[in-house]
């Protein structure tokens, strides 16, 4: 075998390898998503979605869960996003490069990193106890809204590193100040990426369960939250809650509520593609 | 109305002046430079130049890449400020004001001196909006004056009877040569009194380049222009005066013919004759 023929087999070996690591993922999904679907699918009907959890599996509900999960998703929104693409803004535009500026930067990224459960005893403490908010929505959110913060920072950043500098120059010359710059052509040229971003980092908030937990979010809730301060419990919190149960029931509730939490994240992803894609065809 | 919107552009002036120097531009405008020196870091762009520019009248600069033609370029109109590690030294004076004293309000200096860049540069907007950007800034709203402008620049650039019934489609969809007169259409729009052009058709063919040097020699009447460029021919052909840089010095300014004809120095001959650079 010479040369030419070793490259080419060690190409088509790399090739299929690539196709087996594929597949397996794929497989386990599909495998994931069925098992889910024969379980939880015929639990599935407009009585699951609007009633209050009970003692009794067929009765049961997840009104108050998904009614907390969105409550906690739009405070976090209204708390983290305009947080987070502030300050990636600040980080790209306005702040020198300096060790300061670098150490910083490092720090954001690292902060994306740390277990989520960590945010949680920050929250336990900061926002619970400290503040003094108690097991409340407001509590949750803001701790949620500290865990994406640094994902929303990121995901900024990098959307606005994509933009030309030709057209901060252009813009620059004909008389526009910087956040003349930032608003009229930059944020519009940007706004795809900083979107898709924001919404990937709200999926990734809408299933966290164990920053929530240490918070004190309920795993039975009788009520659906009416202002920040009331107490709540959210979607995973309460599939994690029905699946420690014994009775068969409510392991065909857990595989609903599943089949629910996953459309969710799905619905949001699906629209942070059809975001981007939209964008990239009006901004080429 | 488009009076009234002249005493209200007035008026923002005068505002301005309250807080930071506003320079000055219209009409005539002497431009001098002097003792001026940059560096990037450690590295010494330009090593101490002192010129004057003539009103109306094209200013060439060439020289060999990296002679620093460009960032001096950029010194006009304060573009190499958010250049991290950018320090100069020297005064750059316009109508007598120096420019790079520290109230000088840069946003109005950059309104009355106008840029075009090396590559077309248009925003991802519509024709339209590209030419009344610079308009709308200054917080202009008055439509029928703003139409008025965008029409009068895209005449000016010669550009309008190719664009005037597609005003609304974006600005990326017209061919190269088409960008790069939007881009001199926008800058006009704003009426600056001087233009900075740095190598505008480098990026562009035989032809539109031509369109583009006709209409340099067009501007010439209303305007003071200073092009940066690497294509000798160009230079003798558009300007009326050329200054011939290298490492960061000026080495020979003079009339074009003069420079292209019987230049003083060795090295101006040796690179405009093709023997080095």
């Amino acid at each position: 075998m010479n040369n030419i023929q070793k490259n080419r087999l060690k190409n088509q070996l790399f090739k299929y390898w690539g196709i087996f690591c594929t597949i397996i993922g794929l497989v386990l999904l599909v495998v994931f998503i069925g098992d889910i679907l024969i379980d939880g699918l015929r639990r599935i009907d407009w009585g699951f979605i609007t009633s209050l959890p009970s003692r009794k599996p067929e009765k049961s509900g997840i009104y108050t869960a998904l009614m907390g999960s969105i409550w906690i998703l739009l405070l976090t929104t209204l708390i983290a996003v305009p947080m987070g693409v502030a300050a990636g803004i600040y980080l790209e535009e306005y702040s020198k490069k300096s060790r300061l500026a670098g150490l910083l930067e490092i720090n954001i990224s690292n902060l994306a990193g740390v277990p989520s459960i960590i945010y949680g005893l920050l929250g336990l403490e900061v926002f619970v106890r400290i503040m003094n908010l108690g097991a409340s929505v407001l509590a949750g959110s803001l701790t949620l809204s500290l865990l994406i913060l640094p994902i929303i920072i990121v995901a900024t950043r990098e959307a606005i590193k994509a933009v030309p500098s030709s057209i901060r120059d252009a813009s620059y010359a004909l008389g526009a100040s910087k956040w003349q710059t930032i608003r009229h052509q930059i944020l519009p040229a940007s706004g795809g990426g900083i979107l898709t971003g924001v919404i990937l980092a709200l999926s990734r908030a809408v299933g966290e369960t164990a920053p929530l937990i240490v918070v004190g979010a309920l795993a039975y809730v009788p009520f659906v939250p009416q202002n920040p301060m009331d107490e709540f419990s959210v979607l995973p919190i309460q599939i994690f809650n029905w699946i420690s149960r014994p009775q068969h029931g409510f392991i065909e509730n857990a595989a609903a509520a599943i089949i629910i939490l996953l459309l969710i994240t799905f619905v949001m992803n699906g629209i942070a593609v059809y975001f981007r894609n939209k964008w990239q065809k009006k901004w080429k | 109305m488009a009076k009234e919107m002249e005493i209200n552009m007035e008026n923002t002036t005068f505002k301005d002046i309250e807080k930071d120097i506003v320079i000055e531009t219209k009409k005539n405008p002497t431009i001098e430079i002097k003792g001026v020196k940059v560096w990037y870091d450690d590295f010494n762009a330009i090593k101490g130049i002192d010129m004057d520019i003539k009103p109306n009248t094209v200013t060439a600069f060439i020289g060999p890449s990296g002679c620093g033609k460009s960032t001096f370029l950029r010194l006009f109109n304060r573009m190499n400020d958010y250049i991290e590690g950018f320090r100069m030294e020297g005064k750059i004076k316009i109508n007598g004001n120096n420019i790079y004293k520290k109230k000088v309000n840069v946003e109005v200096l950059r309104k009355e001196i106008g840029m075009v860049f090396q590559k077309p540069n248009p925003f991802p907007k519509s024709i339209f909006e590209n030419v009344a950007y610079g308009l709308k800034i200054q917080g202009i709203k008055d439509k029928i004056f703003i139409n008025e402008r965008v029409e009068k620049a895209l005449k000016q650039a010669d550009l309008w009877e190719e664009v005037k019934d597609n005003l609304k489609k974006s600005a990326l969809t017209l061919s190269g040569g088409q960008q790069q007169r939007l881009c001199i259409a926008r800058t006009l729009a704003v009426e600056p009194s001087i233009i900075l052009m740095d190598e505008p058709t480098s990026a562009l063919d035989p032809i539109s380049t031509a369109k583009i040097e006709d209409l340099i020699r067009e501007l010439k009447k209303k305007y003071t222009i200073i092009i940066v460029t690497h294509n000798m021919q160009q230079a003798s052909r558009i300007s009326d005066y050329t200054a011939f840089f290298y490492i960061g010095d000026l080495i020979e300014y003079d009339k074009t013919k003069t420079i292209f004809t019987n230049p003083a120095k060795k090295r101006t001959e040796n690179y405009i004759t093709g023997r080095f650079g």
